[in-house]
């Protein structure tokens, strides 16, 4: 018998299929799992959602909640002002990965501390940094004691508004703080597995750093990049601590707004906020069948790899 | 001056929550506190000891057993995707996939109504099976990642010199695959440590855990016993982290979110 000690990473390619009853047998918990609990809870959000709510003596579908929702003029400001905030906080924390990334890989092994506290907000509860973002930006935290002290103010009315603002810039610091580290480790995986070869070849082509940027690691890290901002773009659309703990009072982002009407008394507010939650999914859906669709379009026309 | 850069851009926010958490008077505008002091802990530690104490233990309990149940079941179906080709094996990923992108809101709202008609509403294991749906896609696609550069025929070997299938798991599957079992708990155990809004809807108020005490220590506006109880809440995420480096290379931990 041989055996291949070495591993190959090839694993599904190279083995042959033991048989669906064996791979039924193998998988069949995690998709029970999955297609029970959140298939199930979709099913009956949107049940939900179109009215149906035997319990509290509603047993007709209607489109009425979802119609409700759409005609609301703080629908849209509340969907602009979510847009803003997670394509603003992804576009942000995706550029200062990108620049991170090359940084720490010019920067190699020698600074292991440097790698350790960059790892360090991976593992931090978005609720805490958040906490901390209110001790450090609100009016009467440490930056505007900070800037007091140094002149640049004097009271904390002058101090600009930083949480609880309609920018939403504490939101987004917050997101940038902690998604940075992800994004840029999924650059770095690629950076690391490509190597340099390319980047010598290139060199002895006379391409420029610019060129060597644009036309060699740019399309090189696209594929990870892409994901990983999609990941954290969809993750902020639809988070509701941060933006709960840090944003304005109106108008709300949607998670927010969602929340707010599901929890009201008013039972018949409910239908509507499973509506608005509904409509977070069918948005963060869509912008990631969209970009897989051009994603793969632009691997056919040889954009990225 | 970049290591700099990170160094103060991520712990600033710690050094911020801990100078709060130590300070007994600090008024603005001063940038130091006037009076460093422990009432903040002494207040998490005893006055409203036993209130945070359970609110720690509920978190740990709930985590811990959320994470056991995604890597058991996500061993599996790891090595299925992991080591074969099947048809629908694209669905299937999808599927498990999709709990990662779609937001866990409108699904925890469509799962309270039926938790409630179940009796599962407000109980500890209604909040597990919440959290495991969000958090079992990550077990599955770590042991994914391991099973895909794992080599199966050691197992021929040990059954070739009589090893039971229990055996064959016990002493060669655990062993071999153990570093992305740690890196799959780790995972599952911290997102279901940081799980806010579903904790929230289906535990409606009887299941306490300590981001929902955070929350409402937020409302009340005091600062350093927020701040307190914010440490409190990090310090398992900290120790993970140092964990993983300690034990798995410190590669391990890429990818949390």
């Amino acid at each position: 018998m041989t055996t291949n000690v070495t591993s190959t990473g090839n694993n599904a390619r190279t083995r042959p299929n033991p048989g669906l009853p064996v791979i039924g047998r193998l998988v069949a918990p995690a998709l029970l799992v999955v297609t029970v609990l959140f298939g199930g809870g979709l099913l009956l959000g949107f049940l939900q959602g179109l009215g149906y709510l035997p319990a509290a003596g509603m047993k007709v579908f209607t489109l009425q909640h979802f119609a409700n929702v759409l005609a609301d003029p703080d629908f849209f400001r509340s969907l602009g002002l979510t847009l803003y905030i997670s394509v603003t906080s992804t576009a942000a924390a995706a550029l200062i990965s990108i620049f991170m990334a090359l940084v720490l890989t010019s920067l190699a092994q020698r600074h292991r501390v440097v790698h350790f506290i960059f790892q360090i907000p991976l593992t931090v509860p978005h609720l805490v940094i958040a906490v901390a973002v209110v001790f450090m930006f609100a009016p009467t935290g440490l930056f505007s004691r900070a800037a007091l002290k140094l002149g640049l103010i004097n009271s904390s009315a002058s101090f600009p508004l930083l949480t609880n603002d309609s920018w939403g810039i504490g939101i987004v610091c917050t997101y940038v703080w902690k998604e940075v580290p992800f994004i840029t480790l999924m650059i770095l995986s690629v950076l690391r597995r490509t190597g340099v070869e390319l980047l010598e070849v290139g060199k002895t082509l006379k391409a420029g750093r610019r060129q060597r940027f644009f036309y060699i690691t740019l399309p090189t890290i696209f594929p990870s990049l892409g994901a990983a901002c999609l990941i954290v773009f969809a993750y902020t659309f639809g988070a509701f601590e941060v933006p709960f703990l840090l944003g304005q009072t109106y108008p709300m982002t949607l998670p927010v707004w969602a929340y707010k009407n599901y929890s009201d008394v008013d039972l018949l507010a409910r239908p509507e906020g499973i509506a608005i939650g509904l409509i977070i999914a069918a948005v963060v859906t869509t912008a990631v069948v969209a970009s897989q669709l051009l994603t793969k379009a632009a691997r056919r026309r040889g954009l990225v790899l | 001056m970049a290591a700099a850069g990170v160094g103060i851009a991520v712990l600033l926010p710690f050094v911020s929550l801990v100078m709060w958490s130590l300070s007994s008077r600090w008024f603005y505008p001063q940038l130091w506190p006037r009076q460093w002091g422990l009432r903040a802990w002494q207040y998490v530690f005893s006055t409203a000891g036993p209130q945070i104490l359970a609110a720690l233990g509920q978190s740990v309990l709930v985590a811990a057993t959320t994470a056991a149940i995604s890597v058991a079941i996500g061993i599996p179906a790891g090595r299925a995707l992991g080591l074969y080709d099947f048809r629908g094996k694209d669905l299937v990923s999808v599927v498990l996939i999709l709990p990662v992108i779609v937001p866990p809101l409108c699904v925890t709202m469509g799962l309270h109504l039926w938790f409630i008609i179940m009796g599962l509403a407000g109980s500890f294991f209604g909040v597990v099976l919440v959290h495991l749906t969000f958090c079992l896609p990550y077990a599955v696609f770590v042991m994914w990642g391991i099973f895909s550069n794992y080599n199966p025929s050691y197992e021929e070997q040990a059954r070739s010199l009589g090893a039971s299938a229990w055996k064959v798991l016990v002493r060669v599957i655990l062993p071999l695959t153990f570093p992305g079992i740690m890196v799959a708990g780790l995972f599952s155990f911290l997102l279901s440590w940081s799980q806010y809004l579903s904790t929230l809807i289906i535990g409606g108020g009887k299941v306490t855990t300590l981001p929902i005490l955070l929350f409402a220590l937020m409302g009340s506006g005091d600062r350093p016993v927020a701040a307190a109880v914010s440490i409190v809440f990090v310090a398992p995420a900290l120790l993970a982290l140092l964990f993983s480096a300690r034990y798995l290379g410190g590669k391990g931990i890429a990818g949390i979110r």
